[in-house]
């Protein structure tokens, strides 16, 4: 092959001159994760800002003139799509991942540099269509995140007419921008893993990232499959998943199509979703953990393991965001036992993360005290989980606050958690500067206590009863007038939280110029990434020669060495030889 | 099984020596393109098994009629379709042809295997737009009736699988053409031939499944569970 790729030559040969080829059509995987993530962290904030206005109109109904019900709608729609798409997937793969894989499995940058570049520039482009949509005649979709047919693209439902054409279309370049990076991450992982880096001396977050990818890989096709089919039901007038049906009395020309049908295929690429999220987090959460406690990961295997199986599960439990469509109880019985099975090698996580605290050396950084904070919040989001996984549960409690307690402990919150302890633990490799530690402890007191604050009451108003995705409550006998006054305390948290959230960007920026410069492998870490030559990493990260690798990546506190921490690429001392030969005597 | 064998490995025990060569020359970009393909490949095959999984659902649903069967059904006498598949099927093996010239270093079977191919790609493609106008003139329009619709949906898919496949393989063409080195043509042409096989193999299962008779179609959908 001729067109030898970038990872194949020393760095000096091809560092980009001019900035634009440095930062805006660059190749190099560590500015393409910069870009994905400030875009993400920018539309995360959009989002974040539609959360504030959605809680003002629950917390205080009848005060603000500009929000009406279809605009409520619209913000529902448009914060729950942003922050499980654009955000957390976005960043969590096109951020994080493209940071951490070729760093931390030795490679100078991704296998196919071009795609990579080519990824982000669809990713922005979906980030645009989807922003137009709140410029457009009718305003953005206000289906609701899963875009439910028939209701997405009738008359009465806002945006149905621009707003969800633009919806699917920003979801279909999204998926393939998705897929180009995607594709460069698994190809990465597999291929430009530098000598001794075996698949299981990789750290857990490539572990995580490697595997969430496969899931998006085989899952997003199912969101284009159901986005190209409902497109056409839109723009066409095909009957894919419309019904005939009568709208504001008009009959429409639609006739047989199954509603239920959508909702199979979304929820078929909507719960590996939730993993796509969620494992990019358990692994870089294993690290955190691992290198501020001193200790190397308890049951690494485990953990492994634990990683390709709730991966591999995760294509079997779909059904069970659907028990209220009026499925076979012989499915129901189905999805709830493949639901509840997951719960084992999850359960197996959280132990081995409370394990591998036990009777370290915890230093209580503020990357750390994220990384416990999301045991609490993931413990407690999963155990709800087990709740609504039973049918009998899941009815009465379906579409209500429960519910959306639920999800947001255990996918919304859990995973913020994970990127805040790993923005805070990384920004010394990104920015080669310490971020200041005493805003970034109020910014996570606030932040975790706040969360609490909000979800927790938000469970009793779900046994109440109380309804999600209501514009207003009215006056329900079931719902008793005190519970218009947690909704209020509820936004009042939301909003401090909220708000808070700019100590921890007003940390960003001021510690970009003012913080200490971090040096050398701040947090005496051992995983690769830390052992580059330069802080930040240059083009092609790791200059000369690429390192090799001797050892896993948790040697911490090996009993007999110099220092509490051994990196991977460090040759074995004299004390292993002895202690090798030892073990060979036995 | 190696995988197994990989995930059983205890990493904590025995450190060692990463490797004796003196150092690691990167990652093979061959072998990378070859991971690259499977992977696609994969993602393709989703992509068209979750849309035959949606046909077999809908195809239980009472207004779903399928395309042949009865005399006044488009595809009870599917010879334009057996038409254009010969069309694919002999891209298939022109690529095919053109790739053993690479491997022969025979440059001239190279390039006539690959124009061929190329030219029997577009044909196909051409012959299932006329294949969509023709239905179109019989009254069979994308909205008329869901295998209809599937119809349309499941070709267009299909040909810009095929038009993304000439954007490749032209792509492959024209740098080798740049670099003037007909040796390096083998590895990426080996990716596309498979491409093209692959989606050869992709039609055939459409086809199938399009021209299938209701008793057939409802059987699979028992089978699926429908």
């Amino acid at each position: 092959m001729q067109n030898v790729a970038i990872a194949d030559q020393p760095d000096h040969l091809h560092d980009p001159q001019t900035f634009i080829t440095k930062y805006v059509y660059s190749q190099d995987h560590k500015v393409i994760a910069i870009q994905y993530g400030l875009t993400a962290v920018f539309v995360g904030l959009i989002a974040l800002v539609l959360s504030g206005l959605m809680r003002l109109q629950l917390g205080f109904p009848d005060t603000f003139d500009f929000i009406d019900p279809s605009a409520y709608l619209q913000f529902v729609t448009m914060h729950g799509m942003i922050m499980v798409i654009y955000l957390l997937t976005a960043l969590l793969l096109g951020g994080f991942g493209n940071y951490l894989i070729p760093l931390m499995v030795g490679a100078r940058d991704m296998v196919f540099p071009f795609m990579n570049m080519l990824s982000y520039w669809f990713y922005l482009l979906s980030v645009i269509v989807l922003l137009a949509s709140f410029f457009v005649p009718g305003g953005p979709t206000g289906a609701g995140w899963t875009l439910y047919p028939p209701q997405a693209i009738l008359g009465g439902t806002p945006g149905y007419d621009w707003g969800i054409i633009l919806m699917l279309a920003s979801l279909a370049i999204f998926i393939v921008a998705f897929t180009m990076g995607g594709l460069n991450y698994v190809t990465t992982v597999l291929q430009a893993r530098t000598h001794g880096m075996t698949l299981m001396r990789m750290p857990l977050t490539i572990w995580g990232i490697f595997t969430a990818t496969v899931l998006g890989l085989l899952a997003f096709p199912a969101l284009l499959v159901s986005a190209i089919m409902m497109m056409l039901d839109k723009t066409l007038g095909t009957s894919f998943f419309m019904p005939a049906l009568v709208s504001l009395g008009e009959n429409l020309d639609y006739s047989g199509g199954s509603p239920v049908l959508f909702q199979h295929l979304f929820w078929f690429f909507g719960h590996p979703e939730v993993y796509i999220v969620a494992l990019p987090a358990f692994g870089m959460v294993s690290d955190v953990l691992a290198t501020h406690a001193r200790k190397n990961i308890f049951g690494y295997r485990m953990m492994v393991w634990a990683i390709v199986g709730i991966g591999g599960l995760s294509f079997f439990v779909w059904a069970h965001h659907m028990y209220v469509s009026g499925m076979d109880p012989k499915f129901g019985f189905f999805f709830a036992t493949t639901t509840l099975i997951i719960a084992v090698p999850t359960a197996i996580k959280v132990y081995n993360w409370i394990l591998t605290l036990y009777r370290g050396n915890i230093h209580l950084t503020v990357p750390m005290l994220f990384a416990i904070g999301f045991i609490f919040t993931f413990t407690h989001g999963g155990l709800t989980g087990l709740f609504l996984g039973n049918v009998t549960v899941d009815l009465p409690l379906s579409d209500t606050y429960f519910v959306v307690a639920h999800f947001h402990m255990v996918m919304g919150v859990s995973p913020i958690m994970v990127l805040f302890a790993a923005i805070y633990h990384w920004y010394p490799l990104m920015t080669g500067r310490m971020f200041n530690e005493r805003l970034g402890k109020i910014h996570f007191w606030f932040t975790f206590l706040g969360t609490y604050a909000i979800y927790l009451p938000m469970h009793y108003l779900g046994f109440l009863g109380v309804p999600r995705r209501y514009f207003a409550m009215g006056s329900t006998d079931f719902i008793p007038e005190s519970a218009q006054s947690l909704n209020a305390s509820i936004t009042i948290s939301a909003l401090i939280v909220g708000l808070s959230q700019l100590i921890f960007l007003y940390n960003v920026f001021w510690s970009l110029r003012h913080g200490k410069p971090a040096g050398h492998n701040p947090w005496g870490a051992t995983s690769l990434e830390w052992q580059t030559p330069d802080v930040p990493p240059r083009h092609g990260n790791w200059g000369h020669d690429l390192p090799k690798v001797y050892r896993w990546a948790y040697d911490y506190s090996v009993p007999g060495a110099k220092d509490d921490f051994i990196p991977q690429n460090h040759p074995i001392s004299a004390f292993e030889q002895t202690a090798d030969q030892h073990e060979g005597h036995k | 099984m190696n995988i197994l064998r990989t995930l059983r490995d205890k990493p904590w025990l025995h450190p060692t020596a990463a490797a004796t060569a003196a150092q690691y020359p990167g990652p093979d970009t061959t072998a990378a393109m070859r991971i690259l393909l499977r992977f696609i490949l994969a993602i393709v095959g989703v992509l068209f098994f979750l849309f035959i999984i949606t046909f077999l659902a809908r195809s239980q649903y009472p207004d779903f009629e399928a395309l042949a069967g009865q005399p006044w059904q488009p595809f009870t006498d599917p010879s334009r379709l057996w038409f254009n598949t010969a069309l694919l099927a002999c891209a298939s093996l022109a690529i095919q042809c053109g790739l053993g010239g690479t491997r022969a270093g025979k440059l001239n079977v190279t390039v006539a295997g690959i124009s061929a191919a190329v030219f029997f790609t577009i044909l196909f493609l051409v012959a299932q737009f006329d294949l969509w106008m023709h239905l179109q003139s019989m009254g069979f329009y994308i909205a008329g009736s869901p295998a209809a619709s599937y119809f349309y949906l499941l070709t267009a898919i299909h040909g810009l699988h095929l038009i993304g496949g000439l954007v490749v393989l032209s792509n492959v063409v024209f740098r080798v053409w740049y670099d003037n080195n007909p040796q390096s043509l083998t590895a990426p042409l080996r990716l596309c031939t498979t491409y093209w096989h692959f989606l050869l193999g992709v039609w055939l299962v459409l086809f199938a499944l399009l021209t299938s008779r209701p008793e057939t179609i409802n059987a699979l959908a028992a089978m699926c569970g429908f």
